[in-house]
């Protein structure tokens, strides 16, 4: 658009120059354009007729938004028919439709961020970063919020079984689901036992949480007694619901990797498993690391499972092999579920938030971990 | 340094599909044969398997004998990754590996089979192989840069180092040219000439003017039909097939005049 008011503009002063005052000739090809301020000029006609349609049935943000934005979208696309032509209509209509589902998506992202960012940032500090719920009762937290006093007592435990538990589950699922993986891209060839494991990978992706935890009970109850409730019947829980995803992309990443890579390995007389191990890995070690971290973040906020296999506990436990112990979603439940003072909740669900913004803390520092694993091992460009 | 290839009475399948039927041919040690045909004749179906690759294919097998000086490459009790690293083999886009510098690439064959060699021994073996495929004065400064920053004819070329790297019997080029410029492609004819002197050399190519210029010897393959084998239908010093030819298939097909 900016291109055609420039050559309009240029053209006028050439009219200027040149005196025959030779009719500006019309561009065949150029058909109706809307002004430049076509479109914030909808938007604003739009925002006050959705104003007065929302103050109608009592106003309210959510329906001036909602009223705002089907009428532009309707307005636009009826607009921009007439003046533009019903092709370029349409294309208004599906703009708008795809910036409005974008935005609708990103309402509760913000939305989460904000909240848990205003509940949970009053709760974080060093007392609660680095100690345990041991020995915070009811009586303590009547005590601060009659006295006015900061409330004790934290999540260090849960943080520690958080840690302790995903990274077990990953030391197992990692293995297991890689070798998978590459047996299904480099040796199974789609064979049946191939299309068998896929299809039961399938079937696994879709298993229930709940349902993992109460397998990894029900298998610890048959080799150790039905007690046996401690952090690595957790990761096995959760290495459950790991697996699938992990064999899912990197078989998804050793499938792109191009096989003229495979056969320049083969024809330097190198064998399958070190052209597997030195070739292939390497170059999708990027994706399968982005790939293991999505199995990360899907694992870290379980709260069932970890429930039905590791318990609950208030103090540290470093030992994933005995005792019960605490994670972050656990935690969260809990002081939710049953507030340590059951009269005065206030600190428990301080408490509650606080931890609910460490593990978006935690998943986010995975991420922007992921990405530079990502970018260290990604095959270099350049000259 | 090379080594002659005889083969007899080779059949060529892809699963139940006869792909190549029949082909009867020698090889030189140290003289450069072109392959030359129609597109889907078998011709670089028929040189991987000089070296095994065949076999990558799912389905992919031969009957038949393909002799490395006397020894039989299909053999029971011989291994694929031993003839592959006496019978070396160029591609036809260039595939240098993503993940590693120039060095390394040249380095490959040697890396990636996990033997040790000292610094010193690595070095000269980069150097001597990338003088070896007319490199070294272009990567010379910038050994440790990835390989996947070098133009296509380069990358080419790293890829020709990284195979004589390895110290092969024979070297075959899968069509090494066609993703490549004319002056790229001077470049790869040229040290073609040159591998001639250590190397026994076999090349497919679709360019007839580039057979006619680097090979000793050519051989004509052509197929009947679709669906039907390629057939090795004529092989004589290149001179005689692109002048005096005695099939008149190739003889049209040489000249242009065929179908």
């Amino acid at each position: 658009m900016s291109a055609t008011t420039t050559r309009k503009t240029s053209n006028d002063s050439r009219n200027v120059q040149n005196p025959p005052p030779v009719a500006r000739k019309r561009n065949s090809l150029a058909k109706g354009h809307l002004p430049r301020w076509a479109v914030p000029g909808i938007a604003a006609a739009s925002l006050i007729l959705g104003a007065a349609a929302s103050t109608l049935g009592g106003f309210s943000v959510a329906t001036l938004a909602i009223y705002t934005a089907i009428i532009f979208v309707i307005a636009s696309t009826v607009i921009t028919t007439l003046v533009e032509g019903p092709r370029q209509g349409r294309n208004a209509l599906a703009t708008n439709l795809v910036y409005a589902a974008f935005l609708l998506a990103l309402i509760p992202l913000a939305s989460v961020l904000f909240t848990v960012l205003q509940k949970g940032l009053p709760g974080i500090n060093t007392h609660f970063l680095f100690h345990s719920m041991n020995g915070i009762t009811g009586a303590v937290d009547n005590a601060s919020v009659e006295d006015g006093t900061p409330v004790l007592g934290g999540a260090y435990h849960a943080v520690i079984g958080t840690l302790l538990i995903t990274l077990w589950s990953t030391v197992i699922s990692v293995p297991v689901g890689m070798l998978t993986a590459i047996y299904l891209v480099e040796y199974g060839k789609n064979g049946p036992l191939a299309r068998a494991i896929t299809f039961f990978v399938d079937v696994m992706t879709g298993i229930p949480s709940i349902v993992a935890g109460l397998f990894a009970t029900a298998l610890f109850a048959v080799l150790m007694g039905p007690t046996a409730r401690m952090g690595i019947v957790a990761a096995v829980a959760l290495s459950v619901l790991m697996i699938p995803t992990v064999v899912r992309s990197t078989e998804e990443m050793l499938k792109i990797v191009p096989n003229e890579l495979r056969e320049a390995a083969y024809a330097l007389g190198v064998r399958k498993w070190r052209t597997i191990a030195k070739v292939v890995i390497p170059t999708a070690i990027s994706g399968i690391a982005s790939g293991v971290t999505l199995a990360i973040a899907r694992v870290i906020g379980e709260t069932a499972p970890i429930l039905v296999t590791a318990g609950l506990a208030n103090n540290i436990n470093v030992n994933v092999f005995g005792n019960w112990m605490a994670t972050l979603p656990t935690f969260i439940y809990y002081q939710i579920l049953t507030p340590t003072s059951p009269t005065n909740v206030d600190p428990s669900i301080q408490r509650a938030w606080a931890a609910a913004l460490l593990l978006i803390i935690m998943v986010m520092v995975l991420n922007l971990g992921a990405r530079l694993v990502a970018g260290l091992f990604a095959p270099k460009k350049g000259r | 340094m090379s080594k002659r290839i005889d083969v007899k009475d080779l059949n060529v399948y892809y699963s139940k599909f006869l792909a190549v039927e029949d082909v009867n041919i020698e090889i030189e040690a140290k003289s450069v044969t072109a392959f030359i045909g129609p597109s889907g004749c078998g011709k670089s179906t028929f040189l991987r398997t000089l070296n095994r690759m065949h076999e990558v294919i799912p389905g992919g097998r031969v009957e038949g004998e393909v002799l490395l000086d006397g020894d039989n490459l299909y053999e029971s009790g011989v291994d694929p990754v031993t003839v592959r690293s006496q019978i070396g083999m160029v591609f036809q886009r260039p595939n240098p590996f993503p993940t590693m510098s120039i060095k390394d690439n040249v380095l490959a064959g040697v890396k990636l089979n996990g033997k040790k060699i000292s610094r010193s021994d690595a070095d000269s073996l980069v150097e001597k192989s990338l003088r070896g495929a007319n490199l070294w004065n272009e990567v010379k400064d910038r050994l440790d840069k990835p390989g996947s920053g070098l133009s296509g004819g380069q990358q080419q070329r790293l890829c020709i180092a990284r195979t004589i790297a390895v110290k092969p019997q024979v070297i075959l080029m899968d069509e090494p040219c066609s993703a490549l410029d004319p002056i790229s492609t001077l470049a790869i004819e040229d040290l073609i000439n040159e591998l001639k002197s250590e190397f026994t050399v076999v090349i497919v190519t679709h360019n007839m003017q580039q057979a006619a210029r680097v090979s000793d010897k050519t051989a004509f393959f052509n197929i009947a039909g679709t669906g039907k084998p390629g057939k090795l239908i004529e092989y004589a010093e290149t001179a005689t097939i692109f002048s005096n030819p005695a099939v008149k298939a190739t003889e049209d097909y040489v000249s242009g005049r065929f179908g």
